[in-house]
């Protein structure tokens, strides 16, 4: 007979239950579980980011289907109301009942809205769920509509921080209003909530400290906050985030013990006042607090489970409240005794206004161990910082160095990931250890970042520990004598780069030649096309010379669709085509009965071309003056241009002129991806140049060029590269920087994602290729500048040959077309059938 | 769309009753793969010039059932020869037809032999 165990609540800590359960012994258990927002938990730490996707799926932690396939009954939208402690049942409003071996209150807390007059007044919110950021978004929007920007916070603590980023998200202009005389009075001391206040103001965000708050005033909504201070401020509206209050009501009635000032009792194995009833999470009042953070209430999730199962397990006497978080792009972290309130000991201090930095230590009075600190500005220390505090490690003999770094050449400070005892805590959000980690690398075999997140569970809470697990990960292969593997396939024991330096070194002229010399067997699908694009950026040959390791594209220099027909992409530089060649165009395309369609990039795509009829057609585009676009390649697509000074009223420069001269520069050169660019006149920024691989805008003074952005599925805006420079000194740039990326990237990787993995990211590339720190941009600029002088058309060698024409054949042994393709009417066009 | 696929059966040596001379050896591409056509049927012969070995199967991928494989990448999958289609990279193994990187269903694979310059394909009538 299993045991029937209840859950009300399905937030985080509701689900970490269930998750926990699951996986140690679900099979016992018949778990139902109540929840009474209508879809099932989410992530409540990540709550902001719902302002920027407002995609909820994001924020989902398990899908329905998981409860399902669990054996979980899980009931959305359904409140309980009343619990009997003496017949162990619960009652819901909808008339449902359930009765329970086991019950446990995961009821969570609801926002503390302070007794204020006019508090109820439309504008104002608070900041919990879903539906709350809804309803902030709409009226947020509608505000905006009227010309209303300001918004206001109430609470100046983590979660007021963040409601005041997603205003400014929104495009509201937040002020945040705190009570005490700093921000953050809980985590962190007067210096430290200074520079974060500095810094924040700087972003657009007002912050005013010492205010109580008296009356909210405004007709119907809100549209001026009073302050005891007899100042006033006007605002249309107002997020509230003045702490927390324990969701307790359904336990109060039940007469299961309250603290006094609220919260459900527990002791230190969850148990309530009930027999049978437990409570975790913010409903949870332990050693008089609650505890609105995830990681302790992950933990009691974890000991509310091992007493289901008779385990012996019980909560630390002391939780630990140390956090840290990125607010508004500043990291802020408050670890230990964060203040040295707790105990005697000594503070060191760093701080540099100039750069926004505040870190404090607090070291024991025998300078022996870590008690505490704050860090403000970089928290990359943060992981290491708390484990020396958690694990009571010895200080090194010159403790400032943990916040100074490492001096004259000597080695870091705090050891390396590898140093920490196997007990460490890296993950706190699943409680995972230095030791788990290691015994997942080594003993289960984890050797990818997502293989060992995947096994251990870390990583896949705040997130927080992810760049900590990636370095135990890489130290531990290494210490295994493996490496994190970059080898681009199984043919070849090296990663692109490597592969890219060697051909060159040795000359080698083939891939037939490169398997010989430094892989084995016969090669696949990917590392062909990867060294194809490597002969292609070392000796210019165009995909033509070696068909056969070209993917399917490139093989046939056309974009292979569903059906197996292909599309042609003619190049149109800029986008600028006259009239006769639009006309040419469009006679190919009804010659050969083609679907046509204007692409993104400004050019104009042909669809439905079949495979014989290729050089045909191309041959006829030639005669009118075109060439290949290379949509087929991962090489330069198109640089998109707005129409510029020449007829804009408003333009800065000529972005047509710059875009034609960028794309017949840079046109037929193949890169670990494909590139594209865009030249906008003015900073209205029409070509959308920040969303491409490299752009440049027009300003008063010259050009600004922004590199590594793309669209598609990861949209990245590019980053800003250099500042009001002349067309020349834009073009060298552009050639160094793109000549390294060729160069050093993985691949198939975009520039976004190369800039993403490259150490030091933007001002390290900025060295690179402004400063040229590394001493290579003459040798980058003449390897570019080879590329560019020795361009050929390669639909051009393959229409002047007639043996290359063959290849386009469908059949080998007939000058048949595939019989197998059926077209279907499309509007007044065609598509293939489909699948 | 069964019917397309029920033309196409694997053949064995032991069982060709008839070898179809396809085209000269100099006019299949070096470690790529052409389309024959016989009887309605497309089928695609690979040519792994570094080991001077042969294969031949259907041209269509039992994935979306377009007429494609012959215009894959070749390779090998630890030392198995296979084929990835040009349309979503899904591979097989010349040798059996089996989907490696799937659970497609297998494709037919026929014998290949050469004689002098002339390569033929077997076929079960």
């Amino acid at each position: 007979m299993k045991k029937k165990v209840i859950v009300i609540g399905n937030g985080m800590v509701g689900y970490k239950f269930c998750e926990k359960l699951v996986a140690k012994g679900a099979e016992q258990f018949e778990i139902t579980v109540f929840g009474e927002e209508p879809r099932p938990a989410y992530d409540r730490v990540h709550l902001s980011e719902y302002f920027e996707k407002q995609a909820e799926e994001n924020l989902i932690l398990a899908p329905r289907e998981w409860y399902e396939e669990n054996g979980i009954k899980l009931c959305t939208g359904e409140l309980v109301t009343a619990i009997s402690t003496t017949d162990k049942t619960i009652s819901t409003h909808k008339g449902n009942q359930a009765s329970y071996d086991y019950l446990v209150l995961a009821t969570g807390s609801s926002p503390f809205v302070p007794p204020i007059p006019g508090v109820h007044k439309n504008g104002v919110f608070v900041y919990r769920t879903i539906e709350d950021l809804d309803a902030i978004i709409a009226y947020g929007e509608k505000m905006k509509k009227g010309g209303s920007f300001k918004a206001s916070v109430l609470g100046g603590g983590l979660l007021g921080l963040e409601a005041a980023k997603a205003l400014l998200d929104l495009g509201m202009k937040p002020s945040v209003i705190e009570f005490a005389p700093r921000l953050m009075p809980r985590q962190l001391d007067e210096a430290g909530a200074k520079m974060l206040q500095t810094t924040i103001e700087d972003l657009g965000i007002e912050v005013l400290t010492s205010k109580s708050t008296t009356d909210i005033r405004g007709d119907g909504r809100i549209e001026e906050m009073h302050f005891a201070d007899g100042e006033s401020h006007s605002t249309s509206m107002l997020v509230i985030s003045a702490g927390i209050r324990p969701r307790d009501e359904l336990a109060r009635e039940a007469k299961i013990e309250i603290g006094p000032r609220g919260g459900v009792q527990v002791d230190n194995k969850m148990q309530t006042s009930a027999p049978a009833v437990y409570a975790i999470g913010e409903v949870a009042l332990y050693q008089e607090k609650i505890y609105g953070l995830v990681a302790p209430g992950y933990d009691m999730a974890d000991i509310c489970v091992a007493q289901l199962l008779q385990e012996d397990k019980a909560m630390e006497g002391e939780i630990d409240m140390s956090t840290k978080l990125k607010l508004i792009g500043v990291d802020v972290a408050s670890f230990g005794d964060a203040m040295g309130e707790l105990q005697e000991s000594r503070a060191i201090v760093y701080e540099d206004k100039n750069k926004g930095l505040y870190k404090r230590i607090n070291v024991s009075l025998d300078g022996q161990k870590l008690l505490g600190g704050i860090l403000i500005g970089d928290a990359a220390d943060y992981n290491m910082l708390l484990q020396m505090t958690q694990l009571k490690m010895p200080l090194p003999p010159h403790p400032e160095d943990l916040i100074l770094g490492p001096r004259n050449g000597e080695g870091a400070a705090m050891g390396g990931v590898m140093d920490l005892p196997d007990q460490a805590l890296i993950c706190a959000c699943e409680s995972v250890t230095k030791g788990n980690l290691i015994e997942a690398i080594g003993e289960k075999g984890c050797e990818t970042i997502k293989g060992l997140c995947k096994e251990t569970k870390a990583s896949t809470g705040c997130g927080g520990c992810k760049p900590m697990v990636n370095d135990l990960l890489r130290e531990a292969l290494k210490s295994m004598g493996k490496s994190v593997k970059a080898h681009i396939c199984e043919h070849f024991p090296y990663s692109r780069r490597e592969l890219f330096d060697l051909i060159s070194v040795k000359g080698i002229e083939s891939y037939d030649q490169a398997l010989d010399e430094l892989g084995h067997g016969d090669g696949c699908e990917q590392c062909k096309p990867a060294l194809a694009s490597i002969f292609a950026s070392l000796y210019n040959e165009t995909a033509v010379k070696q068909e056969t390791i070209q993917d399917t594209n490139d093989r046939f220099l056309a974009n292979i669709q569903r059906n197996g027909t292909y599309s042609i992409v003619p190049r149109v530089p800029g986008g600028e085509i006259t009239p006769e060649k639009l006309i040419a165009m469009g006679k190919v395309a009804q010659k050969y009965d083609l679907y046509t369609k204007i692409t993104g990039g400004q050019r104009i795509d042909m669809f439905g071309a079949k495979l014989n009829d290729l050089p045909q057609i191309w041959e006829e585009l030639i005669a009118a003056g075109f060439e290949s676009g290379h949509a087929y390649g991962k090489a330069l697509r198109t640089v998109k241009s707005c129409v510029g000074s020449t007829w804009c009223r408003f333009g800065m420069d000529e972005s047509v002129s710059f875009a034609v001269e960028l794309e017949n520069r840079y046109k037929g050169i193949r890169a670990p991806h494909k590139l594209k660019g865009g030249v906008s006149g003015c900073i209205r920024e029409c070509a959308e140049a920040r969303c491409k691989d490299f752009g440049v805008i027009a300003t008063e003074e010259g050009w600004n060029l922004y590199v590594c952005g793309n669209g598609g599925a990861k949209p990245k805006h590019a980053l800003l590269l250099a500042e009001n420079i002349d067309n020349a000194t834009c073009i060298k740039y552009i050639d160094r920087f793109l000549m390294f990326y060729i160069k050093t990237a993985a691949p198939l990787t975009r520039t976004a994602a190369w800039l993403e993995q490259l150490e030091g990211g933007i001002d390290y590339l900025k060295q690179v290729v402004i400063q040229d720190s590394l001493g290579i941009a003459e040798e980058l600029e003449e390897q570019m500048g080879a590329l560019v002088n020795t361009y050929q058309c390669e639909w051009k060698q393959v229409v002047d040959n007639p043996e290359l024409k063959q290849r386009f054949r469908h059949f080998i042994n007939s000058e048949d077309s595939d019989d197998n393709l059926t077209f279907v009417p499309l509007r007044d066009q065609k598509m293939p059938k489909p699948w | 769309m069964e019917a397309l696929l029920a033309q196409y059966t694997s053949v064995n040596l032991a069982s060709v009753t008839h070898w179809y001379e396809v085209a000269p050896v100099h006019q299949f591409p070096k470690n790529g793969g052409v389309c024959v056509k016989y009887k309605g049927m497309q089928i695609a012969v690979f040519y792994f010039a570094r080991k001077g070995q042969w294969y031949a199967c259907q041209n269509l991928c039992p994935h979306k059932l377009e007429m494609v494989l012959s215009r894959g990448l070749l390779g090998d999958e630890n030392g198995v020869p296979k084929v990835a289609c040009a349309l979503h990279k899904k591979t097989f193994s010349l040798e059996t037809g089996e989907n490696l990187n799937g659970d497609l269903p297998s494709i037919a694979t026929y014998p290949v032999k050469v004689q002098g310059e002339k390569v033929f394909i077997g076929f079960k009538e």
